[in-house]
């Protein structure tokens, strides 16, 4: 185990997740534990049970509507507002990954780490932009860590999917999103598209859009699937968790053409994997390039890897004069994106 | 090229061919020549450039990106094309991406030598999907789920014409096709296909339902054998060969041992069949080798020399199409039976002349048909005298009557998603046969044959019995008998059975049969060895 009065030793590696000793608080634990920082609401970093939470009101928000019967002591922090928690100064930076996102900035005897969470650094019109902190120490994302993920700019993808409900018009379009943060990125997207008519909801989508809506965003007429008549929702835009497009639930819909929005989809075989017959590369994580530029900005003299394709992003670091290793976090696999 | 490169996007991703021929359709009426004219020539498989190899590719991407990085990369991409476009690292140039004409003008001019700089500077200045567009091109086989036929289809469609006349003046005309266009678009006649070696579209058969037969005069009809063998026409026109398909395919490069031996003149229609053991018998006929023998060569584009000899193909003749320069085809199929006759007296070695098969009345032809069991009949075909040769299925004038097909009670193993319409349900299934250890071996897999409230149970069961998963494909619990029609059943030293069933599908779900009565593998073994 590190010690304490070694280089960064103040931040480790438990079985539970990144811990910060002389703060005793834990940073997105996999599991409860007495205290914890959670940078955004996606179930891999934001876990149940925990005894206190520290994070963004809108995360916590997000928190409260996927685990109702979990009651943690909440403490809410602004961008950029301070705590220090036994000398150990804490604050949070955008990271334009969610609503809520944040990367994590502790502060202890001179020395500055960031943890990222998931982050991007595209325009988002439902997530406060990323801001770059400099810091000693980045501890990074990996999800698209291979040099063959670029994502393509977001509007034009989403053209695609206009252009082919312009072209199929006698067909329904369903669009698969996870529900948190794509879902309500897309909302936005095809709206500002020029798409105007309803768009529909698959039930598992309809809490946190509402969310979002009650703090202020707004997405025009957006309605849930259910209760609806068949006829119509025979011809219209259906956004649906990617895992509904096959399972039962797709049947209702007159012959639907299926659009998957996933940075995943920058790989064929991967898109066809998921049956997707429109590919949208819309990814709420930084591509390769954004990777390698936002690990540099930061001005670490140290880069921790985790959450995806670690070695090929420490092999590229390596290459351009940084220190980096992979972090092996345990239960973390490919998932949302 | 970034057009074509959408519509190759849009046809690898979608699953439905009506969409497929829209999105074909809607580029080829949108797009102006010569450019719609090479991205046709590009789908039907009528380009290719012998500087642009895979190895050209790679050692281009190597120029630019760390061998490691790309490693990783193409690991997880799986695809080389592919993972090239996507890694390419762009060196801003001061140049417009180039055009489909321009790609393909300037590959076919380039020498070896030239092509990787010519490539370079085109990767530089596409985006990803044109990079994979251009390199899809460059080293053929685009592999978007279009076939030729397809193509072909959406041309016909787009511009409301019969597919068979775009197949009929298709082999006279060259890419970029601005004659076909043309004629498309009024401003010319319809190309004249006469003289060249093109492809005549098929005349097709439809199938004969048992009760049927009563209806018809059987004086009004000839029967042939049906032989289990794959459907060709021989072209050989002014010192032109070819072999096409039943959709217009050439596949001359894969029988090159067949086309050797077309020397006359004339279109033929008949059956390809490879060669068994044996000499020539009294009805003229030569033996002919198990269709596992043929599927040995379908598909090999350059057959090695050793399989030609072992499997040697061979040509059963049952019309002409063009006898000479005389286009026969409207005549009645008595005359034409006629001509083929007196052709076959001189024909090539590489042709037999499949034989009327006589009879007095429809039952002595249903005898006839119950006891042919011999190998490489299907059942039998049945003709009208006085029918012409008309392009497409015209109802009437040709039935196929098949022999009954073999059943068997087989347990289902596996079963996969459908496509389109059935894409949400477990609508293929695979399916097996007890060994002598009563381990299950599956024999084979099919999906036709189901109502939809059946489809709708089954894949109930399927979602309750599930036992494992792999990608799409769901493992089973054995608890559930079908009884599997088929027309053959062949040993297959592809299968881990052993043994291959020929066109399998799904007679009857027996819910009520217990999994232990269903068949044996020695009892399809059997049946493979009859």
């Amino acid at each position: 185990m590190a010690r304490i009065d070694q280089k960064f030793g103040w931040l480790e590696l438990r079985p539970a997740g990144l811990y910060c000793a002389p703060a005793d608080i834990y940073i997105d634990p996999g599991r409860g534990v007495p205290s914890a920082i959670i940078t955004h609401g996606h179930a891999d970093h934001a876990r149940p049970g925990h005894g206190k939470v520290l994070a963004t009101k809108e995360t916590l928000a997000i928190m409260g509507v996927r685990y109702p019967a979990d009651t943690p002591e909440t403490q809410s922090l602004r961008y950029g507002e301070r705590i220090t928690v036994n000398d150990v100064v804490i604050w949070l930076a955008p990271a334009g990954h969610v609503l809520g996102s944040a990367q994590v900035v502790l502060e202890y005897r001179g020395e500055r780490i960031v943890i990222s969470g998931d982050y991007n650094r595209r325009p988002n019109p439902t997530a406060t932009p990323f801001e770059v902190v400099a810091c000693d120490l980045f501890i990074t994302e990996a999800t698209f860590a291979l040099p063959v993920f670029r994502h393509p700019p977001a509007e034009k993808e989403v053209q695609k999917l206009l252009t082919s409900v312009a072209q199929f018009p006698e067909q329904a379009h369903v669009l698969g999103v996870y529900g948190l943060g794509k879902c309500q990125r897309m909302l936005a997207l095809v709206r500002e598209g020029g798409y105007e008519k309803p768009i529909y909801l698959h039930g598992a989508l309809v809490g946190l859009t509402e969310l979002y809506e009650s703090f202020g965003f707004d997405f025009g007429d957006v309605r849930p699937v259910a209760g609806t008549d068949k006829e119509e929702v025979a011809t219209a835009l259906i956004f649906a968790p990617p895992s509904a497009i096959p399972a039962k639930w797709s049947r209702r819909f007159q012959n639907p053409r299926t659009a998957v929005a996933s940075g995943w989809m920058r790989v064929r075989a991967r898109a066809r994997q998921r049956g997707a017959e429109l590919p949208l590369v819309i990814s709420d994580h930084a591509d390769w390039d954004e990777l390698l530029a936002t690990c540099k900005a930061t001005g670490a003299e140290e880069v921790w890897i985790t959450h995806g394709r670690e070695d090929a992003l420490a092999h590229a670091l390596i290459a351009g004069g940084q220190r980096a290793r992979p972090l092996r976090l345990a239960g973390r696999e490919e998932d949302a994106a | 090229m970034q057009v074509f490169a959408k519509l190759l996007d849009s046809l690898a991703f979608t699953p439905s061919r009506n969409a497929k021929i829209r999105l074909i359709g809607d580029y080829l009426k949108a797009v102006p020549d010569p450019a719609r004219g090479y991205a046709l020539a590009a789908l039907t498989g009528a380009l290719s450039f012998t500087g642009a190899k895979p190895a050209v590719i790679r050692a281009l991407v190597a120029e630019r990106v760390d061998p490691e990085l790309f490693a990783m990369s193409y690991d997880y991409v799986g695809d080389l094309a592919e993972t090239a476009a996507l890694i390419w690292p762009e060196r801003p140039r001061n140049a417009p991406p180039p055009t489909i004409d321009a790609v393909v003008h300037e590959l076919t001019e380039a020498s070896r030598g030239e092509t990787p700089k010519l490539l370079e500077a085109w990767l530089d200045v596409l985006d990803a999907d044109g990079r994979w567009a251009l390199l899809k091109l460059a080293t053929g086989g685009l592999r978007v789920g279009v076939s030729a036929r397809l193509a072909k289809v959406a041309v016909a469609e787009a511009f409301g014409q019969a597919a068979a006349d775009i197949e009929e003046v298709w082999h006279g005309i060259d890419p970029p096709y601005t004659v076909l266009f043309d004629w498309l678009e009024g401003r010319a006649a319809m190309p004249d296909p006469g003289a060249g070696a093109g492809f005549r579209p098929l005349m097709l058969a439809n199938p004969l339902e048992e009760d049927a037969i009563a209806k018809l005069d059987s004086q009004a009809y000839r029967a042939e054998w049906k032989w289990d063998g794959v459907r060709v026409q021989a072209v050989s026109r002014n010192g032109e060969q070819r072999l096409y398909t039943r959709t217009g395919d050439d596949i001359s490069g894969s029988f090159p041992d067949v086309v050797a031996g077309f020397d006359f003149d004339g279109v033929i229609d008949g059956e390809l069949l490879v060669r068994g053991e044996g000499s020539v018998g009294d009805d003229g006929l030569t033996p002919v080798a198990p269709f596992s023998a043929l599927q040995q060569r379908l598909g090999r584009k350059k057959p090695p020399a050793k399989l030609q000899q072992s499997a040697p193909g061979m040509i059963r003749a049952y019309d002409i199409l063009f006898d000479g320069d005389e286009d026969v085809r409207k005549a009645p199929f008595d005359q034409r039976r006629l001509r083929l006759e007196t052709w076959g007296k001189t024909a090539p070695e590489v042709f037999d002349i499949s034989p009327l098969v006589p009879f007095a009345d429809w039952d002595e032809l249903a005898a006839i048909r119950a006891g042919a069991r011999a190998d490489g009949v299907e059942g039998l075909m049945l003709k009208r005298r006085d029918a012409a040769y008309s392009a497409g299925r015209p109802q009437g004038p040709w039935f196929k009557w098949k022999r009954a097909p073999l059943t068997l009670d087989l347990v289902v193993m596996y079963a996969q998603r459908g496509h389109g319409r059935r894409s949400s349900y477990f609508s293929d299934y695979t399916f097996g046969a007890w060994t002598d250890d009563d381990a299950l071996v599956p024999v084979g897999k099919a999906y036709s044959g189901f109502t939809d409230k059946e489809l709708a149970l089954l894949d109930k069961w399927v979602r309750a019995n599930t036992t494992d998963r792999f990608g799409p494909v769901r493992q089973v619990a054995p608890g559930l008998v079908f009884e599997v029609a088929f027309d053959a059943a062949q040993r297959s030293k592809r299968h881990k059975s052993g043994v291959a069933l020929r066109f399998p599908r799904i007679k009857r779900i027996r819910w009520d049969k217990p999994i232990e009565e269903a068949d044996r593998l020695s009892t399809v073994l059997a049946l493979a060895d009859s």
